[in-house]
């Protein structure tokens, strides 16, 4: 009987696994099949060869718009992060009340729509815009452009990508032990240099995760470069649109898909090997 | 003679409840003194005045005639182990030493020599490129003692440092530390509810209770002469007996169960009908089958003997008062539960607490 016993607890239990199968099949039929057709179109497309992807490699107008990507998920990452430290170091230091306060803030624009937020940012900075009429207003005859260009798209991917970040610094943050404050200062350190060798090296992880966060995120923006940003300055997920809608060649489409997909996963993977990625989502 | 730290009138109040009631301190340089009682008693509060992170609502702490008050944390130069010891954990245990010099401005070569030979003293040579999550926790903590006594502090505050440590190598960082201290000569405050860590490595003991120091002495003192009942209770085992001054001159008291007591001489001066509390420690207590001649003798009903090998505590009562003796492992044969004995004491071992 002791035996049997045994045999039933070495067999692994299967339940958590048969609870997650009407998930795996979900993403199977929705997810990797489709995904799985690209890959193929991406090669057949529309003849069996790897053209596609040598054009997307070597052609100078792909090789444009994945450096222009590149460049501006890097400003927006950088930008989120300038405005997210201070924000969420002001959060961890405030009452309960007013920590909740900003935190409510901070969320809201995370349940309005994607395309409300983005028509918003267009009313705001349109030619008829209240922004424009303050700056004819105060007196300089010319108003700069807004819209359209690389200001008015990074500056609406900030708005949506800054909860992000500083939700991974926020909950950093809260988990450091303030003994090891008092220590640092018991040792004589105060003001920039507490900062920069002890607190910011113990807030590192959560800069490390949201900025790979809102990178990785911003390398696939479709909406919001296509209708706020200069049609000069193309991101990957618009040129695929494009791609696709207008010229039909799906193939080409595909190329591209396949190589934004191979990027993240390459960043993701090295990110995972230095940190773990379970760390990702706090 | 003028102290090295000194403690004037120091009170803190939070809202209504009051965690220190006035407290006067004075502490001598290279002194190590222990801060005992139990959680609540206002001994960490007055550790945390000291070092600065809380402010006294009235009072003043002085070091070497100097005030304190107006200085801010990293200003005072005091070095403090915290319980958990509060290591950096992206530091190594060399660069968590270093820390202090590199805020003093003291340049790497010289810096990582002078952390290197903390780290030696602590004996942890060898360990400096470890990160404090590779270390023990002994070594965690002789890491935090090298950190709080490199830059030379002026004050040395241990907040129960040896707390979260197992039972063998608690005894092993109590010689530790104390060699460590008696090596540069620091004045340390050490912060414990454990009492024999207290006796074990103190010049002196300060007991706190309810926020106010109810004994300053030397742990022989504070053992053997504590002047009041809670010190009595809270250091070592007690039999405390309520009685009543019925002879000041001969030193004689009366108990309810036990009859006439005459106790130890004391500095305490009495009239009769004055209710005292009389100590005995139950290791001053002999026990036998028959009344010893010379001594104050006592029936007693033995109920539990709890054996510990080299020596055995037998609890009884005398009367309704109840009694414990501490005796000799090999002595406790004579005497089994349930049984009958005399317990008996010499007048020099009832000490006299005033109330």
């Amino acid at each position: 009987m002791g035996a049997t016993i045994a045999k039933l607890a070495e067999r692994p239990n299967l339940w958590p696994w048969l609870l997650l199968t009407p998930l795996a099949i979900y993403l199977a039929i929705f997810f990797l099949v489709p995904l799985v057709n690209v890959a193929i179109m991406s090669v057949t497309e529309p003849r069996l060869t790897l053209a596609n992807y040598e054009r997307v490699l070597v052609g100078a107008l792909y090789q444009r718009v994945f450096l222009n990507t590149f460049l501006t998920a890097g400003l927006v990452t950088l930008a989120c992060l300038l405005v997210a430290y201070p924000l969420a170091y002001l959060m961890n230091h405030s009452s309960q009340r007013t920590a909740m306060m900003i935190l409510l803030l901070v969320t809201m624009s995370f349940w309005t729509s994607f395309l409300v937020r983005t028509y918003a940012w267009m009313v705001l900075l349109g030619n008829n815009g209240p922004i424009i009429a303050f700056i004819k207003a105060i007196g300089i005859e010319i108003p700069p452009q807004l819209l359209f260009t690389r200001f008015s798209s990074t500056l609406a991917m900030v708005h949506i990508l800054a909860p992000y970040m500083i939700m991974n610094i926020y909950s950093v943050m809260r988990k450091i032990d303030p003994v090891l404050i008092r220590s640092a200062e018991s040792l004589g350190a105060r003001g920039f240099a507490l900062f920069r060798h002890v607190y910011l090296p113990l807030t590192a992880p959560g800069i490390a995760n949201g900025c790979v966060l809102v990178f990785v995120i911003c390398l696939g923006f479709y909406v919001t470069p296509v209708l706020l940003g200069s049609p000069r300055e193309q991101m990957i997920a618009g040129l695929i649109g494009t791609q696709i809608e207008e010229f039909l060649a799906f193939g080409m489409g595909s190329a591209m898909a396949m190589v934004l997909l191979a990027v993240t996963l390459a960043i993701l993977a090295i990110y995972h090997r230095r940190f773990g990625l379970d760390k990702l989502w706090g | 003679m003028q102290s090295y730290l000194q403690l004037n009138g120091v009170t803190k109040t939070f809202g209504d409840f009051t965690a220190l009631q006035k407290v006067d301190l004075a502490i001598d340089k290279g002194e190590f003194v222990t801060f005992l009682g139990p959680s609540g008693s206002g001994k960490t509060t007055t550790l945390m005045i000291i070092a600065g992170f809380e402010k006294a609502t009235c009072g003043d702490v002085l070091v070497e005639g100097r005030s304190l008050s107006g200085l801010a944390p990293h200003e005072r130069n005091i070095g403090i182990v915290f319980q958990n010891y509060a290591l950096f954990p992206h530091k190594t245990a060399l660069e968590n030493v270093y820390f202090p010099l590199q805020m003093r401005g003291v340049k790497h070569p010289v810096g990582l020599k002078n952390a290197a030979d903390m780290l030696e003293l602590v004996g942890l040579k060898g360990f400096g490129h470890r990160y404090p999550k590779e270390l023990s926790g002994g070594q965690q903590q002789r890491v935090a003692l090298a950190r709080a006594l490199v830059f030379e502090p002026s004050l040395l505050l241990l907040d129960e440092p040896l707390g979260a440590l197992d039972k063998n190598l608690r005894e092993q960082m109590q010689i530790e530390i104390k060699r460590i201290q008696r090596a540069l000569g620091v004045t340390t405050i050490f912060v414990t509810h454990d009492q024999t860590e207290a006796m074990s490595m103190s010049d002196r003991i300060v007991v706190f209770e309810k926020g106010s120091i109810q004994q300053v002495a030397t742990p022989l003192e504070v053992y053997h002469k504590p002047r009041t009942r809670f010190v009595a209770g809270f250091i070592g085992e007690s039999n405390i007996i309520e009685a009543t001054v019925v002879d000041p001159a001969a030193r004689k008291a009366t108990a309810e169960h036990i009859g006439e007591i005459e106790y130890a001489p004391s500095e305490f001066s009495l009239h009769k009908g004055t209710p005292v509390t009389l100590i005995i420690r139950p290791e001053h207590i002999r026990l036998s089958r028959d009344p010893k001649k010379g001594r104050h003798n006592a029936r007693m009903k033995v109920e539990t003997i709890v054996n510990y090998g080299d020596n055995a505590l037998v609890i009884g009562r005398v009367g309704e008062q109840s009694m414990r003796v501490r005796v000799l492992g090999a002595d406790v044969v004579i005497i089994k539960e349930g049984e009958d004995c005399h317990v008996s004491w010499t007048p020099d071992s009832v000490y006299m607490i005033a109330k």
